[in-house]
C-alpha cells in the first residue's frame, strides 16, 4: 500500500487530468467509468475452477461423437497432463462455435510405461498436431492418429520431458550431428472391432519426390519454422511442419516457479502480444484466487491489450510487405510502430518485453504523459492506415497474389482451430472480446470485424480493420481512466487453491489461453498455454496445397504466426 | 558544331602509326579501350550502388549511408575492399568448373552489351551495321551463366531460382527484340551510331514515332526491367522465398560479379532505353527555338547520354522500390499474354505509322 | 604499433571495456608488424569494418528489435550495415538475435560453417548470452559461445537498437585491430580442418554408400 500512496503523491498530474478529462470527450462516447458496474462479491474460487468431467476409454469416443454432433466442433485446448500416481492423461476443452457453450473433459491411463488413449482425430483435424505435442512430451500414445512423431523435439530424444519422474537432461546433451528426420510414420489405427489396434505405417515423403526445405533459418517464416515443401515444378503438393527450433520448455520451467516468477515467461512466448499473453495468466490466477483487480486496472489492460494488438498488427503489414517484396511499405509499418513503442516504453520501460501486468494489477500506474500521447496517436495512426492502402495493399500486384490465394472455408477454420483475424477472414465470429468478455470490453461498443471470403486478401483488410476498432476502443476509454489502484497488494509467494482453471483473452493474432492446474502450492502443477500460432501452423499443408511456392509466403504472411509463441 | 569524339580517335590513330606499324596502332587501341571499358564500368557500378542505397533510402524516410566519408560516399569504396578479401568457398560434390565459371559469363556478358552504348557523338566502341542484333544476342548470353549458376550449385533453392531465371529472361527478351524491332522499323538502321545520328538530325525517336513509340518505350521499360531481374520482377532471387536465388552458394568476388552485373545490367538497360528512344547523345531540339536548340547543343553529347541514363534507372528504382513482387506465373502471363502480342500490334501499326510516312 | 581505431562520432575513451580489447590488440601486434604491411591492413580493415553485411537470423524477441534497427528511426543503413543477406555464403557476420535451443544449435552451427571468412559473430540478448530467462530449461543452450565463436555480446533483453548500434560499433573496433596479411584469418585451426574434411568426406561417402 506504501508504495502507491507514494507512487500516487509522486504524480499529482495524473491525477489531476482524470476528473477534467471527461469534458474533452465527444458526445457519442459511453462514458464506462461513470457506469460502474456492481462489483460482484468476490467469488470463492472452487467456482471458477473448470468443471472436469471424467471419461472412461470406454465411453469415451461415444462421448466425443455424440457432442461433435451436438455442434461442438472447435476443439479449444488439448493438455497433456501427468497426474502423478494416477497416471498419464489429457485435458480436453472443447466449444460450440455457434452457441457459446464449452465442455471440458479429462481421460487417463494409470499405464505409464506404454501409455495408450483413444485419438480425436477423427472428429477436429488439429487434433493431429496437438496430440503429437502430447506424445511429444507425456509419451502417451493415440490410437487412431496415424502419425505419431514428435513434433518438437529432435527425433532421437531420449524420455518425455514433461512427466514429473523425467530427467530430460541427464540423457540429452546439445547434440551436435546433423538433425534425423524420417520421411516415414507410424501410428496406432483400430482394428475393424474399434477396440483392438495395430501399428501401421505411412510414408510422409517417397524417395523421389522433390522435397524443398523452407527454413529453419530462412527469411520468410518469421522465425525459425522449418517447412518441408514437397513441390511438383513450382506446385505445392504437401508440406511437413517440422516444430520446436525455438522450444524453450516454458510450461516445464512454470512448474519449478513461483507465480510471480511465471508471469516473466509469457512476454517471450508471442512476443507481439506480450500485454496479451500476461493480462491471460494474471487474469487466470486472479480468478483461480477470487481476486478482483479494480476498473483502473481493467480499463488499463483493456488500453494496453488494444495498442498492443495494433502494434502487432502494423508489423503484421510491414513483414506482409517485406515478404513479398515492397521493402518501403515495411519500413513505412515500422515507422508508426514506432510511435506505439514510445507509449509502451514511457509507462512499461520496455519496448517489446513489457512485463507490465502483475497479479492483482499492473507494475506501475500510466504516465502522466500516456494520455496526451494516445490521444495524439489516434488520428495519426487513422491517417497511417489511409497510407498503407494506397502504398501496398491496394496495389495491383498485391491484389494478385492475394485476392483467392489460400482459402479457409469457415468450417475448416473451426476443425483447425484458427482463431484470431484467420478466423475471422472466413466467416467465424471467434473474438473473445465478444465471447467471453473480460477486462473492460463489456463496456466499450466494438464491431467484430468478420469477412466471409477467406483468403489472404481478406486476412488483411481484417486486420487493417481491427486496427480501427482498437483505436475506437482505445477512444472510447482513453479519458475515462477511473480511479483506483492500480495494483492490489499480494504476497509475494502466492498460493493457488487447489482446481483446473483456464481463461483466455484475445490475443493479437487468436484465442490465448492458459490452463492452470494447482495443487494449492506455491508453483502451478501444471501450465499450459493455448498457442495462437499452433493451429495456423498446423492449418499451412491444407490450406498451401496447389498453390505455388510463392504463395506459401504469402499465406504464410497472412496468417500471421509467430514462432516462440508455437514451440513455448 | 556538335562535338565529335572520332576527331580524338583519329587524333589518336595517326599519332600512333606515326611510330609505330598500323597492327601495333590498333593492339594499343584496343588495350586502351579494354582498359577503358573496365575502367568505366567499375565506375559506374560504384555510382549506380550509392544511388540506388541513397534512393531507397529517400523513398523509405531513412538517411542510407552516411559515416563512411562525407555523406556516405566511400561506402562502396569500403565494400569493393571487403569484397576482394572475402574467401571464395568451395563446395563439395559440385561441377567446380562450371560453378566457378558462371559468374565471369554473366559479367562478360554485361561488359560486351555495356560496350555497344554510343557514348557521344564518334564515341562507339562496338559499333557496325547490325549492332542492334548483336546486342540482342550477347545480352542473352547472361541467361546462361545465370543458368549454369543454378544448376552446379547443387543446391535446390539456386535450382529454383535459375529456372525461373531462365523461363523469365527467354520470354522478355522476346518483348525487347519486338520493341527493338519496332524501333528499327522507324529508323530503318540497325546500327546504334545512325539511329543516333538519326536522332540527332530529325528529333528523339520517341517523338517521331508518337504513338507506337510511346508504346514501345513502355513495354521496353517493363521488358527491360525483368531482364535485368530487378523488382518488381526480383523472382531469380527473390530473397523471401529462395534466400538468394541462383547465387544462393556464392560467395566473395563471385557474388559480387553477381552483384555488379545486376547493377550494371540496369545500366545498360537504361542506356539502350536512352539510345534507341531518347536520342543517346543527341541533345534536344525544339524546332524553331534557335537559342534554345543553340544551349542545348553545347552542352555535351556524353552529359546527354548519361543524363539520360540516369533519368532512365531513376525511373527503374522508384518502380523497384514501390511495388511488391509478381509470381512466376503471373510473370509469364503478364509476358505472353499481354506484352508479346500489343508489341507484336504495336509492330503493325509502327509498320503501317513507316509505310504511310505518319511519322516526323 | 597500430593507432586506436576511431569510430566516428564516439570517442576512444567512452566505450566500455577498453582493456580487453587492448588485450587483444597487444596480442595481435605480438611480434610486432610491418609499417607497409600495417597500411596495407588498415585499409582493408576499413573496408571490412564498414561493410558487415549481417545474416538475416532471428529466433525470436530479439529479431524484432534487430528489424526496428533496420527501419526507419534507428537506420542501421547509416554505418554500411543494412544489406542483410539471406545466403550464409554472403554474410560477413551472424547476429545471434534469441534463445538457440539444442535442436537448432547444430543449424547454427551449420550456418556458421557455411559462412564465408572473414565472419564474425555477435550474441545478441540475453538468451544468446547465457541463456537468460530460460537457462534452466531441458532444451535450451545456455550461451550461444558453447557452440560457435562469439566476438561481442550485447546484453539486453531484448537490447535496444541503439545497444544493437553500439555492439557493432565494438565489432567495428575489433575489426579494425585485425592483421590480414601473414597471419591465418580462420579461428579454427587449419591443418587440423584439413584432416577433418578428410575424415568428413569419408563419413559422408560411407553413409552415401549406405
Amino acid at each position: 500500500m506504501e508504495n502507491i500512496e507514494k507512487n500516487t503523491a509522486v504524480q499529482p498530474e495524473a491525477k489531476a487530468e482524470a476528473p477534467k478529462a471527461p469534458d474533452a470527450v465527444a458526445p457519442k462516447v459511453v462514458k464506462p467509468a461513470v457506469a460502474k458496474p456492481v462489483p460482484a462479491a468476490p467469488t470463492t474460487p472452487a467456482e471458477n475452477a473448470l468443471d472436469l468431467v471424467e471419461l472412461t476409454q470406454d465411453n469415451f469416443r461415444q462421448t466425443i461423437e455424440a457432442d461433435y454432433q451436438a455442434g461442438f466442433t472447435f476443439l479449444e485446448c488439448l493438455t497433456g497432463m501427468d497426474w502423478g500416481e494416477e497416471g498419464l492423461g489429457v485435458i480436453y476443452n472443447i466449444e460450440n462455435p455457434e452457441t457459446g457453450a464449452r465442455k471440458c473433459y479429462k481421460i487417463k491411463t494409470a499405464d505409464r510405461v506404454n501409455p495408450v488413449l483413444p485419438s480425436v482425430c477423427t472428429w477436429y483435424d488439429i487434433a493431429n498436431i496437438y496430440e503429437r505435442e502430447a506424445y511429444d512430451f507425456y509419451g502417451i500414445k493415440f490410437v487412431g492418429n496415424p502419425d505419431m512423431r514428435r513434433i518438437y523435439l529432435r527425433e532421437d530424444w531420449v524420455g518425455y520431458p514433461m512427466r514429473k519422474d523425467d530427467e530430460p537432461e541427464k540423457f540429452n546433451p546439445t547434440r551436435m550431428t546433423n538433425e534425423p528426420l524420417a520421411d516415414e510414420t507410424s501410428g496406432l489405427m483400430y482394428d475393424e472391432d474399434g477396440v483392438n489396434y495395430h501399428t501401421e505405417r505411412s510414408k510422409i515423403f517417397e524417395a523421389d519426390d522433390y522435397v524443398v526445405n523452407i527454413g529453419p533459418q530462412h527469411p520468410s517464416t518469421h522465425g525459425v519454422l522449418h517447412f518441408r515443401v514437397k513441390l511438383e515444378g513450382e506446385t505445392i503438393r504437401k508440406i511437413d511442419p517440422v516444430l520446436g527450433y525455438i522450444h524453450r520448455g516454458v510450461e516445464k520451467l512454470n512448474e519449478q516457479m513461483t507465480y510471480p516468477q511465471t508471469l516473466a515467461l509469457t512476454d517471450r512466448l508471442d512476443y507481439l502480444g506480450a500485454m496479451q499473453n500476461r493480462h491471460a495468466l494474471c487474469m487466470c490466477i486472479e480468478k483461480a484466487m477470487g481476486v478482483e483487480v479494480s476498473d483502473r486496472v481493467q480499463v488499463i489492460r483493456t488500453i494496453m491489450d488494444e495498442l498492443q494488438r495494433i502494434d502487432s498488427h502494423i508489423l503484421f503489414f510491414s513483414c506482409l510487405a517485406q515478404d513479398l517484396g515492397a521493402t518501403t511499405a515495411f519500413l513505412y509499418g515500422f515507422r508508426d510502430r514506432e510511435k506505439i513503442l514510445d507509449i509502451f516504453e514511457e509507462t512499461c520501460g520496455g519496448r517489446l518485453i513489457l512485463n507490465y501486468n502483475t497479479i492483482g494489477g499492473v507494475m506501475a500506474d500510466i504516465h502522466p504523459n500516456f494520455q496526451k500521447r494516445v490521444k495524439e496517436f489516434i488520428p495519426y495512426m487513422r491517417k497511417a492506415i489511409r497510407e498503407y492502402y494506397d502504398v501496398f495493399i491496394n496495389n495491383v500486384i498485391f491484389r494478385n497474389r492475394a485476392i483467392g490465394v489460400g482459402i479457409l472455408s469457415k468450417e475448416d477454420c473451426i476443425s483447425y482451430g484458427c482463431t484470431g483475424g484467420t478466423g475471422r477472414a472466413s466467416g467465424w465470429h471467434n473474438d473473445v472480446r465478444k465471447r467471453m468478455p473480460y477486462a473492460a470490453y463489456d463496456k466499450v461498443q466494438f464491431n467484430e470485424v468478420v469477412r466471409t471470403e477467406g483468403d489472404s486478401y481478406a486476412r488483411t483488410l481484417v486486420r487493417m480493420d481491427e486496427i480501427l476498432e482498437s483505436l475506437s476502443i482505445i477512444e472510447q476509454l482513453i479519458d475515462n481512466i477511473p480511479e483506483g489502484n492500480y495494483q492490489e497488494k499480494m504476497k509475494p509467494i502466492i498460493k493457488v487453491p487447489a482446481g483446473t482453471y483456464y481463461s483466455a483473452v484475445e490475443g493479437s493474432r487468436g484465442e490465448f489461453g492458459v490452463l492452470l492446474e494447482s495443487r494449492g502450492d506455491k508453483s502451478p502443477y501444471r501450465l499450459h498455454y493455448r498457442s495462437t500460432g499452433l493451429p495456423l501452423v498446423a492449418v499451412m499443408d491444407h490450406v498451401c496445397q496447389g498453390h505455388m511456392l510463392a504463395d506459401l509466403i504469402t499465406i504464410g504472411g497472412t496468417l500471421d504466426y509467430v514462432v516462440p509463441d508455437i514451440d513455448r | 558544331m556538335f562535338f565529335d569524339f572520332s576527331k580524338v580517335t583519329n587524333w589518336l590513330h595517326g599519332w600512333l602509326t606515326g611510330f609505330m606499324p598500323e597492327w601495333g596502332a590498333i593492339l594499343t587501341e584496343s588495350a586502351l579501350v579494354l582498359l577503358a571499358i573496365i575502367a568505366l564500368y567499375a565506375v559506374f557500378a560504384i555510382i549506380m550502388i550509392y544511388m540506388e542505397r541513397k534512393i531507397c533510402a529517400a523513398f523509405q524516410c531513412r538517411l542510407g549511408p552516411m559515416r563512411v566519408g562525407p555523406w556516405g560516399l566511400l561506402q562502396v569504396f569500403s565494400d569493393v575492399f571487403k569484397m576482394l578479401t572475402k574467401e571464395i568457398v568451395n563446395l563439395r560434390k559440385t561441377d567446380m568448373f562450371l560453378h566457378n565459371l558462371a559468374p565471369f559469363l554473366v559479367v562478360s556478358a554485361s561488359m560486351i552489351t555495356f560496350a555497344c552504348l554510343p557514348w557521344n557523338k564518334g564515341a562507339h566502341i562496338i559499333d557496325f551495321n547490325v549492332g542492334v542484333f548483336f546486342f540482342l544476342a550477347v545480352s542473352s548470353i547472361g541467361v546462361v551463366g545465370i543458368l549454369l549458376a543454378g544448376w552446379s550449385s547443387n543446391n535446390k533453392y539456386a535450382l529454383i531460382g535459375a529456372m525461373r531465371s531462365g523461363a523469365q529472361i527467354i520470354s522478355y527478351e522476346l518483348s525487347i527484340g519486338l520493341t527493338m524491332l519496332t524501333m528499327i522499323c522507324m529508323t530503318g538502321t540497325m546500327s546504334f551510331s545512325e539511329i543516333c545520328m538519326q536522332q540527332y538530325e530529325h528529333g528523339w525517336n520517341i517523338f517521331r514515332g508518337h504513338v507506337p513509340a510511346v508504346l514501345a518505350f513502355i513495354i521496353y521499360l517493363i521488358a527491360g526491367n525483368a531482364e535485368c531481374n530487378r523488382g518488381p520482377f526480383d523472382l531469380p532471387e527473390s530473397e523471401s522465398e529462395l534466400t538468394a536465388g541462383y547465387h544462393t552458394e556464392y560467395s566473395g568476388m563471385h557474388f559480387g560479379y553477381y552483384y555488379l552485373a545486376e547493377f550494371m545490367n540496369l545500366f545498360i538497360c537504361a542506356g539502350m532505353a536512352s539510345t534507341i528512344f531518347l536520342g543517346g547523345w543527341a541533345p534536344l531540339q525544339i524546332p524553331g527555338l534557335e537559342g534554345f536548340n543553340d544551349i542545348m547543343s553545347a552542352i555535351p553529347g556524353a552529359v546527354w547520354f548519361l543524363g539520360k541514363t540516369f533519368f532512365v534507372i531513376f525511373l527503374l528504382m522508384w518502380l523497384r522500390w514501390t511495388f511488391p513482387r509478381l509470381r512466376i506465373d503471373q510473370i509469364l502471363s503478364l509476358e505472353w499474354k499481354y506484352l508479346v502480342p500489343i508489341s507484336m500490334l504495336n509492330l503493325i501499326l509502327m509498320a503501317l505509322a513507316v509505310s504511310f510516312g505518319l511519322y516526323f | 604499433m597500430m593507432k586506436k581505431p576511431k569510430i566516428k562520432n564516439i570517442p576512444y575513451e567512452e566505450f566500455k571495456d577498453n582493456e580487453t580489447f587492448e588485450q587483444l590488440v597487444a596480442e595481435l601486434n605480438q611480434n610486432g608488424t610491418n609499417v607497409i604491411v600495417r597500411t596495407l591492413d588498415e585499409l582493408i580493415d576499413w573496408g571490412r569494418s564498414n561493410s558487415l553485411w549481417p545474416l538475416t537470423f532471428a529466433t525470436s524477441c530479439c529479431g524484432i528489435e534487430f528489424m526496428a534497427t533496420c527501419a526507419a528511426r534507428y537506420d542501421i543503413a547509416r554505418f554500411g550495415f543494412e544489406i542483410t543477406r539471406n545466403s550464409p555464403r554472403q554474410a560477413d557476420v551472424i547476429l545471434v538475435s534469441g534463445t538457440i535451443t539444442t535442436k537448432m544449435a547444430p543449424v547454427l552451427k551449420r550456418l556458421y560453417d557455411q559462412m564465408a571468412d572473414p565472419k564474425y559473430v555477435v550474441a545478441v540478448g540475453g538468451c544468446a548470452i547465457s541463456g537468460g530467462p530460460f537457462c534452466k530449461s531441458y532444451h535450451v543452450v545456455k550461451g550461444v559461445d558453447q557452440v560457435i565463436p562469439v566476438d561481442v555480446y550485447v546484453p539486453g533483453c531484448p537490447p535496444r537498437p541503439e545497444s544493437f548500434l553500439y555492439g557493432m560499433m565494438q565489432l567495428q573496433r575489433k575489426v579494425k585491430a585485425e592483421n590480414f596479411f601473414g597471419t591465418t584469418n580462420r579461428k579454427e585451426n587449419d591443418p587440423y580442418s584439413l584432416k577433418m574434411d578428410k575424415e568428413n568426406e569419408q563419413i559422408l561417402n560411407e553413409l552415401e554408400e549406405a
